[in-house]
């Protein structure tokens, strides 16, 4: 494998999205919801202002948990089948790169420019805050913004799986959105769905391990045991068992989802 | 130099391409024809090592591009040798000229410093940094063109490659084939404008439902095909009697008169008897031509 090759298609992806404002769109969109769940999401209580970091992060993972699957799918759906439908794939499978380093690239640069946009819309209200936070709070903060890029690697890596399978640009983008449907509001409601059916005799004790199934779960639990107070405010603290609640395995668990769609999308690829 | 041996391609019942040898000579420019659907780009698309192969096997300067196995040797070193223009090609709007050739000079590993002269060679140097959004279709074309000259490629696969060129740019696109045909570059061509390439390939193939149903020079395919040739014999109005009764005698096919010359066809052996006897009609005929047949017509006689 050439990481010279890997880093020219990458670079390129990275350089477009720079270049026709999609960075800046989504950073400014990150920006603005971060600052007014900061300073206003305790509006319906009659007090405005920012109040705690726990509760800012609570509300900033409900936001994003719909918010970046959405935007990685978007920005990965038509990551090869695009090329394939415009008619470009074929000049660029004609120079000397493999298509794994092309699949690859691809990737790197889109992730580039999705990493880049949430780190640069959190980490300026970050900044924002910085003046009120403590040192302690600041590191949930940034945790919170590291498994935020991480959600979006393993929506953008599912992303660029469909865009592998999908015969045409219209088919993925439908799949892209079913993806989003399935994860984002249906996954959790079929799991509830069969512990309430089944008078929580199915799947009890499996659901922690169920909720490793998605993704935008993986998220929410890395945020929701990262902090105490934070806990308490969600019932599935109580379920999930706190050996499986490690910040590292459960890291290790998205770094899964980003890997194996990827693998899968490069197997097919390949053939 | 690209040589392919038996080669299949089948997308279930269909046989896109079904056994088909080809040897294209190191420095030859090579045509392929044939009509939409014939194998061309399926085939094309295999030399290039795009797409598998079903069954043979493709090599080029000795390093299998496709085959029993897939690629073998260094298939980044057989790819820096080839430069490919595909047809209609595509590029990204939002990179300038310029950068275009940047891309591909960078993912081809070649060096940057020839990107400037292609730009002009295709007479693209005012555009160099507009956007390729604004380029015309024939602006396309040309850096497609530049493109594919990135690294002084030995070996050119150019896919219907004067789609969306004025005449001025289709002959400048030409000369610019002859220069690197002097350098001893291998191209092979595909064109639906066939009047466009009889004149510029040393050989041709014409693919038909899968197959080569010829291969050879135009002039070998045209002998191949036994077509007639037609002359035309300038002649005042009163003479054409004079004409007829010349070559009566002789074995010609139709005699059509029309305003100010008589049309005679006849087969290739009784062209010399043909061009004998209306010199004997001593200063009747004003002017002769003869015309072969086409590659239009060779090809309708060979794909039909």
């Amino acid at each position: 494998m050439e990481f010279a090759q890997i880093a020219t298609v990458a670079g390129k992806e990275f350089w477009d999205r720079i270049r026709n404002r999609w960075v800046l769109a989504v950073a400014l969109v990150f920006t603005a919801f971060a600052l007014s769940i900061a300073y206003f999401g305790a509006a319906q209580q009659g007090t405005v202002g920012f109040r705690s970091i726990e509760v800012t992060i609570a509300s900033l993972v409900s936001l994003v948990i719909y918010l970046i699957p959405l935007i990685a799918l978007v920005l990965g759906f038509d990551a090869i089948v695009g090329e394939r439908e415009r008619g470009s794939l074929d000049l660029l499978l004609s120079m000397p790169i493999t298509r794994v380093e092309l699949l690859l690239g691809k990737y790197l640069g889109l992730a580039g420019a999705l990493a880049f946009s949430t780190v640069a819309g959190f980490g300026l209200v970050g900044l924002v805050l910085s003046a009120q936070l403590d040192l302690a709070a600041l590191f949930h903060y940034f945790g919170f913004m590291l498994s935020s890029v991480l959600l979006g690697c393993a929506f953008l890596s599912l992303a660029v799986m469909l865009s592998v399978f999908a015969a045409d640009r219209t088919r993925a983008s439908g799949l892209a959105i079913a993806m989003w449907f399935f994860f984002v509001l249906i996954f959790d409601l079929l799991l509830l769905g069969a512990l309430v059916v089944s008078g929580g005799q199915w799947g009890g004790e499996v659901m922690p391990y169920l909720l490793l199934l998605n993704p935008a779960d993986v998220f929410r639990i890395l945020n929701i045991f990262a902090l105490e107070d934070v806990r308490t405010l969600y019932g599935l603290a109580t379920v999930f068992p706190p050996t499986l609640a490690r910040s590292d395995l459960l890291g290790l668990v998205m770094a899964a989802w980003i890997a194996l769609p990827l693998a899968i999308a490069a197997w097919r690829f390949r053939k | 130099m690209i040589v392919a041996r038996g080669v299949h391609k089948h997308y279930g019942a269909i046989h896109a391409v079904d056994g088909v040898d080809l040897d294209v000579r190191a420095g030859e420019l090579f045509g392929l024809i044939g009509h939409n659907g014939a194998g061309k780009s399926t085939m094309f698309k295999m030399m290039l090592g795009l797409i598998p192969v079903t069954a043979g096997e493709i090599r080029i300067d000795g390093a299998m591009v496709a085959g029993h196995g897939g690629a073998n040797g260094d298939f980044r070193a057989v790819r820096r040798k080839i430069g490919y223009l595909p047809e209609n090609v595509v590029l990204y709007d939002n990179l300038t000229g310029l950068e275009t050739l940047q891309f591909f000079a960078r993912l081809k590993g070649v060096s940057q410093a020839d990107n400037h002269a292609l730009l002009e060679r295709v007479g693209l140097t005012h555009a160099a940094r507009r956007r390729v959004r604004e380029y015309s279709k024939g602006m396309r074309q040309r850096l497609g063109f530049a493109q594919a000259l990135l690294g002084k490629p030995r070996i050119l696969f150019l896919d219907e490659p004067t789609t969306g060129l004025d005449p001025e740019a289709i002959r400048g696109f030409y000369a610019i084939l002859r220069r690197l045909k002097g350098d001893g570059v291998t191209m092979v061509i595909t064109s639906h404008i066939l009047a466009e390439i009889q004149e510029r390939v040393d050989r041709l193939a014409i693919m038909a439902a899968g197959k080569v149903q010829a291969c050879g020079t135009v002039q070998s395919l045209r002998e191949q095909m036994d077509l007639p040739l037609w002359f035309s014999v300038r002649v005042a109005p009163e003479d054409f009697e004079a004409v007829r009764a010349a070559l009566g005698h002789l074995p010609v096919g139709a005699i059509e008169a029309h305003d100010d010359h008589i049309a005679v066809q006849c087969r290739r052996e009784a062209k010399m008897a043909v061009i004998a006897a209306l010199a004997t009609l001593d200063g009747k005929v004003r002017d002769l031509g003869v015309h072969e047949p086409s590659l239009e017509d060779v090809f309708f006689g060979f794909s039909d």
